[in-house]
């Protein structure tokens, strides 16, 4: 049995211009599973230009890696044709970050859910149709009755949000990619959109890797974690190790900036040690040690990933007493 | 100490083809100087209309209808043009959302800088400044948030967003403010830079002694920054706590499921969210506007708006709960 999804050491460079060699490393060297027995949420988590998004769209087939193969039920992606593609098309699905800018403003809610039915033919009848929407918007949690006929405008953020999710829902979907789903909902929706998720992953055996930079929506839901900065990973396992106890430089400092909603975790009680990003840095090796407070001399060669404990691992010399563990490995470290 | 910021009855409206939506419904704040106020609520509560109405920034079709905004014994509300446009940043100053496209990408840092002097400058009286004294001053607010002092012959491309906020946070204290309102200041901002500004926020208001109104949803960030927290709610303010009344007993059943529904590191995997949906403003319910969520709603409360009530620790709350019923 192959796996769900599988990157295969993909790395994805960007060149800037006809004529210049700068070129950015969008993603360096990620290879990572997923299984079809077991879904699962994985979360993806790092600052902007960490190639989170980047990745997202390597996965649904939107770019194509610089090198190495994403691999979707055993078959390059890349190669998929006729029903092999448009099965590929309706079971990966995706909900991006920007519920006010995915909709047209001129097609009613109907119209939208409707199309992907029609496309895949789903529905024989206009009110089987209808059955298979108004199911979906009751699996997110929304009153069909409420949705049905109105336009986006009419809609809240989290509503929007929420409709988005059951699009991706009605196809059946095997994987969902989510890409910040909740940054641009208000707080107190946050938490309804976050349980819709683990509904879906729960009773309708959908695997999510859940896109962030906020660590703590990224504690409540996923399983496990990787930390990717500037397109390489920092830290990975499973995410009560990597957050409760962050081990990687990076990491740690991730952790510490977080503004917990919590009177007696006081900001500020660690300082915070490390440089800021300046915008020319190109570093050779270790990508965060023009930032780190540890920078050894051997950070100059790329650190590999040492393994802490079961499912906990760090790339950096500081743990190199530790035994290091491939890069194809990174899956063993993640439970499901 | 007299306060050095009172709002009174703030009211603004937006006039729009379906009808009068209330953005504002009489709001009162009282801040002294060197006090940190957060203001949260949902999107459309009120909060940055909030912010605009008190820097007199409300466009058509929305119109400031009634109050009055007290900065430093000045009501800003009643004052000309010519004194509002002197009045904004010597008095009240604003920092902007979205820090990227607030600076002008064809103009030097340092000019942008000096503009705001010179456009508080009046050359009748004995304290105007050279050039040369202009752009030291310029430096030396450039240097307290921590940037270099070279970011002055800087264009806006050259600098990363978290330094475009600080040049923000530079310009919004050149002219010593009694009151700085930061609106979402860090919103686009990494976590990691997102906290060494909201310290350099912390430091230079502590040392011009301003106070701070901090606008957003966040309420870890409010939890860190803030001594004060206002919750508004459909354009009232529903409950004004300081910070640590407010995080671990809250008295508004708003502020109670606002305050639920945070993740933090205990309570892994419980989601408590709000039911329901915010008011639109155009059809708010009748009485409290909270009253179609509230667990705790009385029949009182679909007919009569409750008026605040004080608790005790100078807590203000609106809610039948803790008043007597009319």
């Amino acid at each position: 049995m192959s796996d769900l999804l599988e990157f295969k050491n993909v790395t994805k460079t960007y060149s800037r211009g006809l004529l210049s060699r700068v070129s950015t490393t969008a993603l360096n060297d990620i290879s990572l599973k997923l299984e079809t027995e077991q879904p699962t949420i994985l979360t993806v988590a790092g600052e902007s230009g960490s190639g989170k998004t980047t990745l997202a769209m390597l996965l649904l087939g939107f770019i194509t890696p610089t090198s190495g193969q994403i691999l979707y039920k055993g078959k390059d992606i890349q190669t998929l044709h006729g029903e092999e593609r448009m099965l590929f098309r309706r079971e990966v699905q995706a909900v991006f970050q920007d519920p006010f800018a995915v909709f047209n403003p001129f097609y009613t809610v109907d119209h939208l859910l409707s199309v992907p039915i029609d496309r895949f033919k789903l529905a024989k009848s206009k009110s089987e149709a209808r059955d298979i929407m108004v199911e979906a918007l009751t699996a997110v949690g929304l009153r069909p009755g409420d949705v049905l006929g109105r336009f986006p405008h009419q809609l809240s953020g989290g509503q929007r949000q929420r409709i988005n999710i059951a699009r991706a829902l009605l196809l059946r979907p095997k994987l969902l990619v989510a890409d910040e789903p909740v940054s641009m909902v208000d707080a107190s929706l946050r938490a309804n959109i976050l349980e819709t998720l683990r509904g879906l992953q729960r009773t309708h055996g959908v695997s999510i890797i859940y896109i962030t930079h906020d660590l703590t929506t990224a504690y409540h839901i996923a399983k496990s974690i990787i930390v990717l900065y500037r397109g390489s990973v920092m830290e990975a396992g499973d995410v009560d190790s990597v957050i409760k106890t962050p081990q990687h430089p990076y990491t740690r400092l991730l952790i510490d900036s977080i503004p917990w909603p919590d009177i007696n975790r006081r900001w500020g009680e660690t300082e915070i040690k490390a440089k800021e990003m300046e915008l020319s840095d190109h570093v050779s090796g270790c990508k965060f040690s023009s930032r780190c407070p540890f920078v050894m001399d051997k950070c100059k060669e790329i650190p590999p990933l040492f393994r802490l404990k079961q499912h906990q691992a760090a790339s950096c010399y500081l743990f190199e007493q530790n035994p290091s563990i491939a890069p194809e490995k990174l899956s063993e470290l993640l439970p499901v | 100490m007299s306060p050095i910021l009172q709002v009174n009855n703030l009211q603004v409206s937006y006039y729009t083809d379906a009808g009068r939506a209330r953005a504002l419904d009489g709001v009162d704040l009282t801040l002294n100087a060197g006090e940190k106020l957060g203001l949260v609520g949902e999107s459309g509560s009120g909060k940055s209309t909030m912010a605009l109405a008190m820097m007199r920034m409300i466009k058509p079709p929305g119109r400031i209808e009634g109050g009055q905004v007290i900065v430093d014994g000045t009501d800003l509300i009643t004052i000309s043009n010519e004194d509002m446009l002197k009045a904004r940043l010597s008095k009240i100053a604003y920092i902007p959302q979205g820090a990227m496209n607030s600076l002008n990408p064809v103009i030097r840092i340092g000019a942008q800088m000096m503009d705001a002097i010179k456009a508080h400058q009046d050359q009748s009286t004995s304290d105007w400044i050279s050039a040369a004294e202009m752009e030291k001053r310029c430096k030396r607010a450039l240097e307290s948030v921590d940037l270099k002092s070279n970011v002055f012959k800087m264009y806006a491309h050259e600098l990363s967003g978290g330094m475009k906020q600080r040049v923000c946070i530079a310009i919004s204290i050149l002219l010593r403010p009694k009151v700085i309102i930061a609106d979402e200041p860090t919103s686009a901002l990494d976590v990691v830079t997102q906290r060494q500004v909201m310290e350099t926020i912390d430091r230079v208001q502590k040392q011009i002694g301003a106070a701070v109104i901090l606008i957003g949803h966040d309420m870890g960030l409010m939890a860190q920054f803030v001594d004060k927290v206002a919750v508004m709610y459909a354009g009232r303010l529903m409950e004004l706590s300081n910070v640590r009344d407010m995080f671990t007993d809250p008295k508004h059943p708003y502020a109670q499921a606002l305050i639920r529904s945070l993740p933090n590191l205990e309570n892994k995997g419980v989601f408590n969210g709000i039911p329901g949906m915010a008011p639109a403003l155009l059809q708010l319910p009748g009485g409290c506007a909270f009253h179609p969520r509230c667990l705790h709603a009385m029949e009182i409360c679909t007919v009569q708006r409750p008026q605040p009530t004080t608790l005790p620790g100078g807590r203000i709350v609106e809610c039948y709960l803790y008043s007597e019923k009319v």
